[in-house]
């Protein structure tokens, strides 16, 4: 099998050619660190590649498959972990100059299950600072370049992740959405990008951006590889008390041909003005094609989602400005020494992070403030309620939810960076699912001007299985996963 | 709503942010726009909804009070940038003669 061949494969396509002794884990982790060697100059989807243990991964796996002892479907697989999950053989940085040199003393708990699993981890991928972003320029590393157009954005913040599928550097990768932050740059970048329930994956040993809202999720080529990641990395962990001790059902069961039977909503507040007229005929086309598969199509309305930007920039900047506190230079990370520990507090913190994280941390800081917590932070709880009502009204008339992912296609680097509202507007289609704590899926949903358009799925808190089913059958019916970014002079 | 270089300063030192001039000058601004933005929620009348601050319904979160493996305090003070007898070691909190030595 060809270097080119090897790195083109599902999760799936590998588990049985690795089961059938057809390819072996080290021969498929080669081929990708060989790929990640020849792209990364175009990329720069990692911040750091572990050769090293991946290939040390490699021969363990092959050593499992080979004596059929504790293999699992992700077993020999090679995987990217976004840098802001911590890992004890690799520097976890979160983008962040803050946390230079930090090598974390334990694992994750999606990063030990995926290690106990037998994955293999090729490496640390690039991110907008402590997940704060939409295009991975945020990054104190420089940005990643989308491989459909490296003059573009991958978006963000799982920006690297998102990449290092589409180019090929890895058959799948972890990410976190906040706010849309793997549901976007999938879109983006033209694969599948999952955020499960929030409760559904533990988030210990994610480093915590907004903790009522961060989720864990896998980026695909496939929704069924995204089924089979999920299966590898939810369930209830007593490292995180807000995972929920909910069953984790086998999810490619629920993967099904046609969508008979099935209420697709179709909610009129997702569009907005100045939305990419391809994107929104592509969106189109997708829910038709989805009606030629048997969905039945029905109007919903969510009335609050004209507010859901603003609860979001109340909310997730409060949680950021705690829990970005611990970042003081004492315990961890960098520490620039000033007469008293105060002053050494806000020359370490002044220094460490970057313009977008200091405005948010100066947001939340704000919003949670004497006098203002109120009139902001309160204000946005309640306005919260009201989106998570208007979901509830809606999953009580359809399954799923089908929306773009994102108003436009990737935009160009440098292009948003002097208007920060211009930027959080990338996310006005990704946020509200975070507010309300629901499943949500991008998929590849067509092309606009020769770059990927995301469709979006939004499901039922717990029912990953509808979503991924109904997923399913939409990708299969619509063929888009199968287009690869050329990535033209660079391709091996 | 527009922010005052005062409020700026005021929320920076809560913060334990140190900034430059230039830079709480370009906050001021950003912020002061964000939360324009920000103030379309007035147009929603909340007064009898309840807040939202989490998603799931899990209450009170409990396990056995048992002891269980931890971290050594050599991994716990690895990544310490300066520490000494264990302790993670910082500048005197209380400044000067009075808690320098307590």
């Amino acid at each position: 099998m060809t270097a080119s061949e090897l790195t083109s494969m599902t999760a799936a396509e590998a588990r049985r050619a690795l089961d059938a002794g057809e390819i072996t884990s080290t021969a498929l982790t080669e081929a990708h660190l060989a790929r990640i060697e020849a792209v990364e100059p175009a990329i720069h989807s990692y911040l750091h590649v572990m050769s090293d243990v991946a290939l040390a991964q490699a021969a363990d796996a092959d050593r499992r498959i080979a004596a059929r002892e504790q293999v699992s479907a992700l077993t020999g697989i090679p995987i990217a972990l976004k840098d802001i999950l911590v890992t004890t053989d690799a520097p976890t940085t979160a983008a962040s100059r803050i946390l230079d040199g930090y090598v974390s003393p334990y694992d994750a708990t999606v990063v030990r299950r995926l290690r106990e699993q037998g994955a293999v981890f090729l490496g640390k991928t690039n991110t907008d600072e402590f997940a704060m972003g939409s295009s991975t320029e945020n990054s104190a590393f420089g940005a990643t370049h989308n491989p459909w157009d490296t003059s573009r954005v991958p978006g963000g913040s799982s920006g690297g992740s998102a990449a290092s599928v589409a180019a090929r550097e890895a058959i799948l990768s972890l990410g976190s959405d906040t706010g849309g932050s793997i549901r976007q740059p999938a879109g983006f970048c033209g694969v599948v990008g999952l955020k499960p329930t929030y409760g559904r994956v533990s988030r210990f040993g994610l480093i915590a951006f907004a903790s009522s809202l961060d989720q864990i999720g896998p980026f695909t080529r496939t929704v069924e590889d995204a089924a089979i990641a999920l299966e590898a990395i939810a369930g209830q962990d007593p490292f995180d008390s807000t995972s929920v001790p909910a069953a984790v059902p086998n999810f490619r069961a629920g993967l099904r041909a046609d969508l008979q039977g099935v209420r697709v909503g179709v909610a009129r507040e997702y569009t907005v003005d100045g939305m990419e007229p391809g994107v929104d005929a592509a969106v189109k086309t997708a829910i038709a094609q989805m009606r030629d598969l048997g969905a039945e199509i029905v109007e919903v309305s969510l009335p609050h989602t004209e507010y859901a930007l603003a609860t979001y920039y109340i909310t997730a900047p409060a949680e950021a400005s705690a829990n970005l506190s611990r970042f003081d230079g004492v315990k961890y990370g960098l520490r620039l020494d000033e007469a008293t520990l105060q002053e050494t507090y806000e020359r370490t913190r002044g220094a460490g992070f970057g313009a977008e994280v200091k405005r948010r941390i100066m947001l939340g800081t704000y919003a949670l403030s004497s006098g203002y917590y109120d009139a902001y932070y309160v204000k946005a709880q309640k306005v919260r309620t009201l989106i998570k009502q208007d979901f509830d009204r809606a999953f009580a008339e359809v399954d799923v939810i089908a929306a773009p992912t994102s108003p436009t296609v990737a935009f160009p680097l440098g292009s948003r960076m002097n208007d920060p509202y211009q930027m959080y507007l990338a996310d006005v289609f990704t946020i509200p699912c975070n507010m309300a704590g629901i499943p949500g899926i991008s998929l590849p949903g067509g092309f606009s001007e020769g770059l990927p358009v995301g469709f979006q799925l939004l499901g039922r808190a717990f029912d990953e299985a509808t979503l991924l089913g109904v997923a399913h059958a939409y990708e299969q019916a619509a063929g888009w996963y199968r287009q690869l970014p050329e990535l033209g002079a660079v391709a091996s | 709503m527009s922010l005052s270089k005062q409020d700026v300063d005021h929320v920076a030192s809560l913060a334990r942010l140190g900034l430059s001039d230039e830079e709480k000058e370009t906050l001021r601004d950003q912020l002061s726009s964000i939360l324009d933005h920000i103030a379309v929620l007035n147009r929603l009348d909340t007064d009898a909804i309840s807040p939202t601050a989490q998603v799931i319904e899990l209450f009170n979160v409990l396990r056995a009070d048992e002891v269980l493996p931890s971290l050594t305090q050599e991994q716990v003070l690895a990544n310490a940038p300066s520490s000494r007898d264990g302790f993670f070691e910082v500048r005197a909190v209380l400044g000067g003669d009075e808690g320098g030595s307590a």
